[in-house]
């Protein structure tokens, strides 16, 4: 072979320090990646390149791949000054985008999630919510985790695209990606789509309540795939739409249930212990199961205690219309059963409050209704209260 | 049509003459074939080759001739053959394979060139024209990877014509000899001698009256940065031969480049014939492109032939930021003029 010349070294030794460490943990293009990044590190340029080659033939449309191929190649023509030593003539911007899509992929090789680390939002699943998807928008990363026995149990995560305008959707055309607690409502084929939408896509439920509260509108938040003519896009690059390379919607796909499946879009993700998090959900848990119990009680002090200052409901009840009222209604009762079912406890990014969602069997003397409500649980004075209740 | 080497690394093309060095019988059909082919007249050239092949239709110089008419007339088809034939009769040859290279890159073959520029580096690892052109394979590939990363197509034609076509059978920078290295069954060539300099080559013997200092004699031009070591008065078993033949090389890594040719005979012959002005130009940028250079004198040995004509070997190593080529052996021929050693010949091998 020819020996490797100096300036491959130096060269390697730019694009391993531009890369960093990057572990093998991820799944199937990053992978290889990584394997190419490794080569880098260790010196072996040959063994980079054939790995590269390798990337690009089962990803012909991996356009940082291609890049990493450029520079392996340029490396032995002449020193490279940059990762990404593409000619100067080439708009800048072109190539920032695969730099910043290569920043960000290697950061999620190198920082993997910790085992006993979850995202601080999903607090309880409901036993039907098979899956939660979390979106770090800083890291332009979507995590799939697995409901096991209502916890957040990691099981992958991808390279996202979001929006150009980066995140805090607030107006229709602001190309900016929602923050907040979502879930998927619909899935629409390739078949219907064109090709720009890849392999599908999953619209969200995206102005929510609290968004509409807030007066943010728009709509037509997905989750879809990419074009054909790309293997991904630059991490800020939609009209506020996650975008996902089609394998990767592929496989969020298979998880995702229409109508139930949360997707929560953070800024950055706050992991906590498990343990912690778990004394957290017991604690919201207990205050929970406290309000139901004080309901049935018809102790309308003891029930209306679970009531924050600031309280609204959904019919724009404060919290003196809301007290007065129930007053009177439960005045009337000689008898109340509340049974509450399928509950879920989920941290709304941003906010303070957790989006608690149940099934709420009430039974009366002389009314009953089921219903599925939504309650916002804040921290009020060392307590768990209500701030918001209403119906989903 | 395959593009005529830019200046730059053109300077193994310079060596018309030396397509004549070592088969004296037909010097002349290849030397005027050779005159014909740099006059343009591809024809009249070809018709002299085909002389010379219809008497010796192996003669590797003869079959590298055609094979660059051919090349320089447009005539790919035919000239890869010839020189893919060559490469496989004289796999040590790296001409060859760097003329397929240019024919492969100047048809976007990238890949199918670089095999073949790291097949002629692979017979001969100094060989700076591969070098070169694999430099430029690579950033050309390169190029069509970052075209691919950036969906975008900046191909222009101009970079296609970039690569240098070798015009001589000689072998790497320093004229390592083509008959060196036949194939088994080709008649085995004589022992090359060195290159006759051209017509115009200066008188082997110095004029200047004796105390002229040495550099001054060998590039007047140049101020003279005096090398580090003193000439020597004389060391016995040639000790001083090596001890010149370190500091030449030390100035040479140090790309003291004044200092470096300074330790050149007036009437050292240029190792493709070119001019003494040409071959310092050349030295020039190859010793001041690169940032570093180290360079390694092995197991130096010493003949003496009289007081003042001194034969070295050595392996030489050579590697700088840009290329690091593997071992070679080195020879110089020295002599001694005002009591020091100057190099009249440099060349690969013994």
């Amino acid at each position: 072979m020819i020996p490797l010349p100096s300036a491959l070294r130096l060269a390697a030794a730019a694009l391993a320090f531009f890369f960093a460490a990057a572990t093998a943990q991820a799944a199937g293009p990053e992978k290889q990646l990584s394997g190419v990044l490794e080569a880098i590190e260790a010196n072996n340029l040959d063994l980079a390149t054939q790995r590269v080659e390798a990337l690009i033939a089962a990803h012909p449309n991996f356009r940082l791949a291609h890049l990493i191929r450029g520079d392996l190649l340029l490396a032995r023509a002449r020193p490279l000054e940059t990762f990404g030593n593409v000619p100067k003539t080439v708009p800048r911007e072109k190539v920032e985008d695969l730099r910043a899509e290569a920043l960000l992929r290697l950061r999620a090789l190198r920082d993997r999630p910790n085992a006993d680390q979850v995202p601080r939002y999903v607090l309880q699943l409901t036993a039907e919510q098979k899956h939660a998807l979390v979106v770090d928008s800083r890291r332009s990363r979507l995590y799939l985790f697995e409901n096991v026995a209502g916890r957040a149990q990691y099981v992958a995560d991808y390279y996202v695209t979001l929006g150009k305008n980066g995140v805090e959707k607030t107006r229709e055309g602001d190309q900016k990606t929602p923050i907040g607690v979502y879930h998927v409502t619909a899935n629409l084929p390739r078949q219907k789509l064109t090709d720009f939408y890849g392999a599908g896509a999953y619209p969200i439920n995206y102005p929510n309540a609290w968004d509409k509260h807030m007066g943010r509108n728009g709509h037509g938040i997905w989750l879809h795939g990419t074009p054909s003519d790309t293997y991904s896009r630059p991490p800020r690059a939609s009209d506020g739409c996650i975008v996902l390379a089609n394998a990767d919607l592929e496989a969020v796909g298979r998880t995702v249930q229409i109508g139930l499946t949360p997707v929560i879009i953070a800024d950055e993700i706050d992991w906590v212990d498990a343990a912690t998090l778990e004394e957290e959900r017991k604690g919201l848990a207990q205050a929970f199961e406290s309000w139901r119990a004080d309901w049935e009680s018809r102790d309308t002090g003891r029930y209306l205690r679970h009531y924050a200052a600031k309280f609204n409901s959904d019919d724009q009840d404060d919290l003196a219309t809301w007290s007065e009222r129930k007053r009177k209604v439960n005045a009337g009762k000689s008898w109340i059963k509340v049974a509450t079912s399928r509950v879920s406890m989920l941290q709304y990014p941003r906010e303070r409050f957790v989006v608690v969602s149940f099934d709420q069997d009430y039974r009366s003397s002389n009314l009953s209704n089921m219903m599925r409500k939504r309650q916002y649980w804040i921290q009020d004075g060392g307590a768990w209260r209500i701030l918001y209740e209403g119906s989903e | 049509m395959i593009a005529f080497p830019d200046p730059r690394l053109a300077r193994a093309a310079l060596l018309g003459a030396l397509l004549a060095l070592s088969f004296a019988v037909r010097a002349d059909d290849l030397q005027d074939a050779s005159k014909l082919l740099r006059a343009g007249q591809h024809q009249q050239a070809l018709e002299r080759v085909n002389k010379i092949l219809s008497a010796k239709p192996k003669d590797p110089q003869a079959r590298f001739l055609k094979g660059l008419i051919y090349a320089e007339q447009g005539n790919t088809k035919d000239a890869t053959e010839i020189f893919l034939g060559l490469t496989k009769d004289y796999p040590d040859l790296p001409e060859p394979y760097n003329n397929l290279a240019v024919i492969y890159a100047s048809q976007g073959q990238y890949d199918k060139a670089r095999g073949a520029l790291e097949q002629s580096i692979r017979t001969h690892p100094s060989y700076a024209t591969a070098y070169e052109n694999l430099g430029d394979v690579y950033a050309k590939l390169a190029s069509q990877a970052y075209d691919k990363a950036l969906q975008i197509d900046s191909a222009n034609a101009g970079a296609k014509n970039k690569l240098a076509l070798v015009r001589d059978l000689v072998g790497g920078p320093a004229g390592t000899q083509v008959a060196a290295a036949p194939a088994a069954a080709a008649t085995p060539a004589p022992v090359p001698v060195p290159a006759p300099a051209p017509a115009a080559t200066p008188a082997p013997t110095v004029k200047e009256p004796a105390k002229a200092p040495v550099v001054a004699a060998v590039e007047p031009a140049k101020p003279s940065p005096a090398p580090a070591e003193k000439p020597a008065p004389t060391k016995a078993g040639g000790g001083d031969v090596v001890d010149t033949v370190r500091a030449w090389a030390k100035a040479w890594a140090a790309k003291d480049v004044d200092g470096y040719l300074a330790f050149y005979a007036k009437d050292f012959q240029t190792p493709g014939g070119e001019s003494r002005a040409d071959w310092e130009k050349g030295r020039r940028q190859r010793i001041s492109a690169p940032k570093s250079i180290t360079v390694t004198v092995d197991a130096p040995k010493v003949s003496l032939t009289g007081d003042s004509q001194a034969r070295v070997t050595f392996r030489q190593g050579y590697s700088s930021d840009v290329i690091k080529a593997a071992n070679t052996t080195k020879t110089l021929l020295l002599t001694k003029v005002d009591g020091r050693w100057l190099i009249q010949q440099e060349r690969v091998g013994n």
